[in-house]
């Protein structure tokens, strides 16, 4: 029964008006810069944290969260409408969301996304209240051979993302990989693909690779054909999920809540693969995976609910041991120093109006951000009316002037151009980008940890196989891959990807 | 290829309108945001927004003690002051910005220990910390830690030296990434012991210190604002701060000289600097604004809870500031020369 005590002084806590209050002005500007694309929530929380210095801290700390889990929400938008994704996670949304969009389905994937969303936020704050401890400490049993082998089993299962050929979804894996590489190797120092340009050193940004990927890739293709596009406004058609679709997207949104709530706990990158890996397995377990990339709902509804669903029990490192997994984790540390909180282990039992408030506040601000989007979607939907002379140079602008804020840095601006006409070309030559900005995100977890695990164990490379969660996953790796190759499974993939553009 | 203004000023003024702007309008406190400050030049200084130019990722211990001295400094000019990350290659990028910037005033950077070890660490670093700046004061000292997981069988400092001496083919010793003070205070711990370590590089301190807690790796030297939390909480074990005299918020670790190891003195400084050529009267300004915000009894508050305090007042001058940095440069050249590292 401790359990309910504890969740109902987090609960009076929460329910306080100025937290409730804080808690919208949170999620409400997450959604806002969710949707903006480049401004992120990382950005945002670093310019609000002074003003949260004169607040109560519990307060101060409800609406930075709510600023981070409501841009998770707000992401999603402009993946859908424009296929603008912000964050990695967006861009698996944009694979079949986008598609939805163009063919008049925008207000169900929309709707899909929210309110997958919000089922996943909610059982993940169930996860948190009651497993947060125990959780963290498994967590911390993950080192670097455990998180190599981790990325390697989701890079093997994502091949599934691609829509076409293998092939060419593999050599996209392969460049994004490379491409991940340019910027300083963290281990020796030294410039990869850097070209002498000192701005390289930090590497390519992830925002200016799929705002030019994805979003301007798709301008380009939009502009050489206008019929296409006239025709995806006169056909919005019904804006809420019909009964087909509700049925559809009840698995992957409980399959997805789990996946997301148990890679969220892992503070080395588990968020990360949340959203790909539901992507991968909601694809393998469907029976008509040849929709996939083609607008099935289930393609929006899974990817959404792990991503936010991660994005949750990603707090359980940060306030059970004080160890941050993202930067806004980062800020929020300096959140809890500046109010004169220890961030560690010690919180729970030394401050815990403020644990249990800022998780039962959680819960509130799903309910908040449902209420906030579900009305919104008819205003979002209505934006594709814009005429699209209108709709693509805003959509230029506002890229470019995001991309620019989250550095100050011009290259990130000319990588826009870049990656752009390099999206155009790929998919002109039938190579999609989605496998591309996997391999670019993941490329370099998998790099590191394979280093770093080499160094500690002064170049042993038996230690992915004598530790045994490593070894697990390895094996779990193989056989993903030989199920892949199978030549009897060969025959169903064969008719999967048949429908080669 | 590269001016002086690579950044048009008009795209830097709509990025920037944009985000303060937001920022205006969600916390509630209305104010016009941008640009409102007559932009004119040859007024009384300052007569237009003052852009704090911080090298590192928002959210960093250098960010955040940036924007706790921006506030009351802003209010003692009488001029907004806008924080921006401009980050990059171990701070180099944002430094090499700032100094190519319009020597004015309105552009200043705030640099840590990193502006004396750039220079060794980088060729062709584009700048030169001594030519192309101006000191305005040194702002704080923030002192470091040396800590272990908590299973790590060494129980005191001089156990410690003891044992990376037997076992330096075991044991490893992390740190944040080249450049970083975890880095540094690693390169000192090596050479006051005189034992070579494999070093384990991390991206930031964020993942460095979980491996740590996790047992993955088994000591590292890092800033009390990153670890006191963990030392207090008994997830990590410390052994001692690197400074003359114990930190306040850690009574109980000793200083590497009561421990043993009075080679390993180091703590990560931090100053203000603008382009060289500022004139003198608005350097003076600036640095008088710096005194009255380090007497702060919040920002002395704020630090403390940092483990870290401002500096005394006469630090907080250009000509000690200036001293301060001559000396580190000449410390870091030679130890980082000794030790064959080079960024790039």
């Amino acid at each position: 029964m401790e359990l309910l005590d504890n969740l109902a002084l987090g609960l009076s806590t929460a329910l306080l008006v100025q937290n409730v209050l804080y808690c919208f002005v949170g999620v409400l500007l997450g959604t806002a810069v969710g949707v903006l694309p480049g401004i992120g929530p990382t950005a945002t929380v670093a310019m609000l944290l002074p003003i949260t210095f004169s607040f109560e801290p519990v307060t101060a700390l409800i609406m930075l969260a709510g600023i981070y889990y409501g841009a998770q929400y707000g992401g999603s938008t402009t993946a859908i409408l424009i296929n603008l994704p912000g964050e990695s996670s967006a861009a698996v949304t944009a694979l079949d969301g986008h598609e939805m969009a163009r063919q008049g389905r925008a207000g169900a994937a929309l709707a899909t996304a929210a309110v997958g969303s919000f089922i996943a936020g909610t059982v993940a704050t169930v996860v948190l209240a009651v497993a947060a401890p125990p959780l963290a400490r498994v967590a911390l049993q993950f080192g670097p051979a455990e998180y190599f082998s981790l990325v390697l089993l989701g890079l093997i299962v994502s091949i599934a993302l691609a829509r076409g050929s293998a092939l060419k979804a593999l050599a996209m894996i392969f460049l994004g990989v490379l491409l991940g590489t340019v910027g300083q190797d963290i281990y020796t120092g030294t410039p990869r693909f850097t070209f002498g340009q000192r701005e390289l050193y930090g590497g390519i940004d992830f925002v200016s690779v799929a705002v030019g990927m994805f979003g301007v890739a798709e301008i380009l293709r939009n502009l050489e054909n206008e019929q296409t596009r006239t025709a995806i406004v006169s056909k919005v058609k019904n804006l809420w999920p019909t009964r087909e679709d509700r049925r559809r997207i009840v698995g992957p949104i409980l399959r997805g809540t789990g996946l997301g709530a148990a890679l969220g706990v892992l503070p080395g990158g588990g968020h990360v693969l949340a959203s790909f890996t539901s992507y991968a397995v909601e694809k393998r377990v469907s029976k008509r995976p040849e929709e996939f990339g083609h607008g099935a709902i289930e393609g929006v509804a899974g990817p959404e609910s792990a991503n936010n669903a991660a994005a949750q029990t990603s707090f359980i490192p940060l306030l059970t041991l004080g160890l941050p997994a993202h930067p806004v984790m980062a800020l929020m540390i300096g959140a809890f120093i500046v109010h004169g909180i220890t961030p560690g282990p010690n919180v729970i039992t030394e401050e815990p109006a403020l644990f249990w408030g800022l998780i039962a506040s959680m819960w509130i601000g799903n309910v908040l951000l449902v209420l906030l989007n579900l009305p919104l979607i008819g205003l979002w939907v209505r934006m594709l009316r814009i005429p699209y002379q209108v709709l693509f140079p805003m959509i230029i602008l506002f890229a470019a002037i995001g991309t620019y804020s989250l550095g100050f840095n011009a290259y990130d601006v000319y990588a826009i151009v870049f990656f752009g006409l390099l999206g155009y070309v790929l998919i002109k030559c039938g190579c999609e980008p989605a496998p591309l900005l996997l391999g670019f995100v993941l490329g370099p977890l998998l790099e590191e940890n394979l280093r770093r695990a080499l160094i500690i164990e002064r170049g042993d490379a038996t230690v992915f196989l004598t530790r045994p969660i490593s070894a697990v996953l390895l094996a779990l790796a193989a056989a993903a891959l030989v199920v892949a190759v199978l030549p009897a499974i060969r025959k169903r993939r064969e008719v999967v990807f048949a429908e080669e553009d | 290829m590269r001016t002086t203004s690579r950044y048009p000023a008009a795209a830097r003024m709509i990025a920037v309108i944009g985000v303060v702007s937001l920022a205006a309008a969600c916390s509630g406190n209305g104010g016009g945001g941008g640009a409102t400050g007559g932009g004119g030049e040859g007024g009384a200084y300052p007569s237009q927004n003052i852009t704090f130019v911080v090298p590192f990722s928002a959210g960093g211990p250098t960010d955040t003690v940036t924007r706790m001295i921006a506030e009351p400094m802003a209010a003692k000019l009488g001029a907004k002051i806008v924080v921006q990350n401009v980050e990059g290659a171990g701070g180099t990028i944002g430094a090499g910005e700032v100094a190519r910037g319009e020597p004015d005033g309105y552009t200043v950077l705030m640099h840590h220990i990193g502006m004396s070890t750039a220079p060794a660490l980088y060729q062709d670093l584009g700048y030169q910390p001594l030519e192309n700046f101006e000191t305005v004061g040194l702002v704080t000292e923030v002192p470091m830690t040396v800590v272990a997981r908590k299973d790590f069988a060494p129980a005191t400092l001089q156990d410690l030296v003891a044992h990376v001496k037997s076992n330096a083919d075991k044991v490893t010793m992390a740190n944040a990434g080249i450049g970083a003070a975890s880095h540094l205070c690693g390169l000192l711990f090596q050479t006051a012991t005189g034992v070579k370590l494999q070093e384990v590089p991390y991206e930031g301190t964020g993942p460095a210190l979980t491996d740590l807690v996790g047992g993955q790796v088994d000591f590292m030297c890092d800033q009390t604002t990153n670890t006191s939390g963990q030392i207090s909480a008994g997830e990590v074990k410390a052994y001692a701060v690197t400074t003359p005299e114990r930190v306040k918020s850690l009574p109980d670790v000793p200083t590497t000289t009561e421990a043993g190891l009075p080679g390993l003195k180091v703590s990560v400084w931090h100053g203000l600097y603008t382009p060289k050529g500022t004139p003198q009267d608005v350097v003076q300004k600036l640095s008088e604004a710096l005194k009255s915000a380090l007497a702060d009894q919040k920002v002395i508050d704020q630090m403390a809870k940092l483990g870290t305090a401002p500096v005394a007042a006469e630090a907080a001058t250009p000509q000690a500031h200036r001293a301060k940095l001559e000396e580190q440069l000449t410390t870091w050249g030679k130890v980082i020369a000794d030790a064959g590292i080079k960024a790039s």
